[in-house]
């Protein structure tokens, strides 16, 4: 493995009842958050390859993980997002080394199809801080029950030379979703919008 | 009113591979939060215990799953912890309810064999078996706090707590939760010592006294 990971860490949110009313079957929703080592902190490096190539184990590594978390077949991903933190010594230019070249394509062989845009977000940051990783249904962008977003945050990083890259999956759309658009159910799924 | 309404659950596992230092044993440590209302919330309660009764299947449940979220068995498990976070319309007192309920379940779920009987009614409990593994106090903390706020949970040895590797904590925090009418209630577990624990002290080896702290 190129990157140098220092924590995993995997969550799951799962919504039973929400304002008094029962959610059937709940959502559950899985982030899964690695703590690397920054190879490229501390001065400016041109050649982003090595955070490239980064970017596609984390897919892999950590869209897996959530899958696994979800106790879920990959088929049953509904939505999904990414995000990363950069640490102080880095840029955000590395966050966008991760997350947009590599990282899609293993991802969505986690998770099975996935035509859609996956949602991003990316920030630089200290030690706990939080980032908020958007979520979109994987295959039709505009699915309106599927728009959310979950927290990500490690208590600990990043440090100055480290980097926090975040993959959000989950099995459902949001608690009590009823504002209309599109749904799943009607999407075709082919061109990522609809 | 049932006085037991699970409205979420959120597990939290970590593997931490190293912390700057040279690679040893990975720690494996997990934390589970169930929001609960809180039957209380809004006014004063005299009797309270009635909840700490209900709440003996919520603990036995949440660390039962604790357990398969960290992919871990009974035996793997080597220090714990437990805490609660109240919200804005609790009291603190409400966060105590979780002493007997979560503590118990935790330690019976990984093999204890003392009587919770005699500690709920406030009795020392018969001597421990010294062939049960979980026999020191579960530490534990708890505040009042709003939706998202951080606490951080104690962690130490099952079976002596003065083992000085094991000392450890680890941050638990729901996203939206407790809202001022909920409780959230945790449990946490680590395979082990701080991943490059260095400062002497008790090791696992020497625990000797199986009294729950040497």
């Amino acid at each position: 493995m190129k990157a140098n990971i220092r924590k995993l860490v995997v969550q799951v949110d799962e919504i039973r009842i929400e304002m008094g009313k029962p959610v059937v079957p709940p959502t559950r929703r899985a982030v899964a958050i690695a703590v690397i080592a920054n190879p490229c902190a501390g001065r400016y490096v041109d050649n982003l390859d090595e955070l490239i190539e980064i970017g596609a184990e984390l897919g892999k590594l950590l869209g897996e993980k959530c899958v696994a978390a979800l106790g879920i077949t990959p088929a049953q991903a509904e939505s999904y997002g990414k995000a990363a933190i950069v640490g102080e010594g880095g840029e955000l230019e590395h966050a966008a080394a991760i997350l947009h070249p590599k990282l899609g394509a293993p991802l969505r062989e986690a998770v099975e199809k996935g035509a859609a845009l996956v949602p991003s977000s990316k920030k630089m940051g200290g030690l706990g801080t939080a980032i908020d990783v958007p979520l979109g249904h994987k295959d039709a962008a505009f699915v309106r029950s599927h728009f959310d977003a979950i927290e990500a945050r490690v208590s600990d990083a990043p440090r100055a030379a480290e980097i926090v890259v975040a993959v959000a999956v989950t099995d459902s759309g949001r608690p009590l979703a009823r504002i209309g658009g599109l749904q799943k159910n009607d999407i075709t799924g082919q061109d990522g919008l609809r | 009113m049932s006085l037991i309404e699970i409205r979420r659950v959120f597990t939290h596992v970590e593997t931490i591979e190293h912390e700057f230092g040279p690679r040893t044993v990975p720690q494996h440590r997990g934390a589970i939060g169930a929001v609960l209302k809180n039957p209380y919330a809004g006014r004063y309660e005299p009797d309270i215990l009635p909840m700490m009764e209900a709440l003996n299947p919520v603990g036995l449940e949440m660390a039962r799953t604790l357990l398969a979220a960290m992919k871990m068995e009974p035996e793997q498990i080597n220090s714990y912890g437990k805490g609660a976070i109240i919200g804005s319309a609790g009291e603190l007192e409400h966060g105590a309810l979780w002493h007997v309920p979560g503590g118990y379940a935790m330690r019976e779920l990984l093999g204890w064999q003392g009587g919770r009987v005699s500690y709920t009614q406030g009795q020392a409990g018969e001597s421990t078996a010294p062939q049960s593994r979980p026999l020191a106090i579960v530490p534990s903390t708890k505040k009042v706090g709003g939706p998202g706020a951080c606490l951080d949970v104690p962690l130490t040895h099952i079976t002596a707590c003065y083992v000085r590797s094991h000392f450890d904590a680890i941050e638990v925090s729901v996203p939206g939760a407790p809202m001022a009418d909920e409780i959230v209630f945790i449990l946490v577990m680590s395979s082990g010592a701080r991943v490059q624990a260095r400062v002497g002290g008790l090791t696992p080896e020497g625990i000797s006294k199986f009294d729950g702290q040497r």
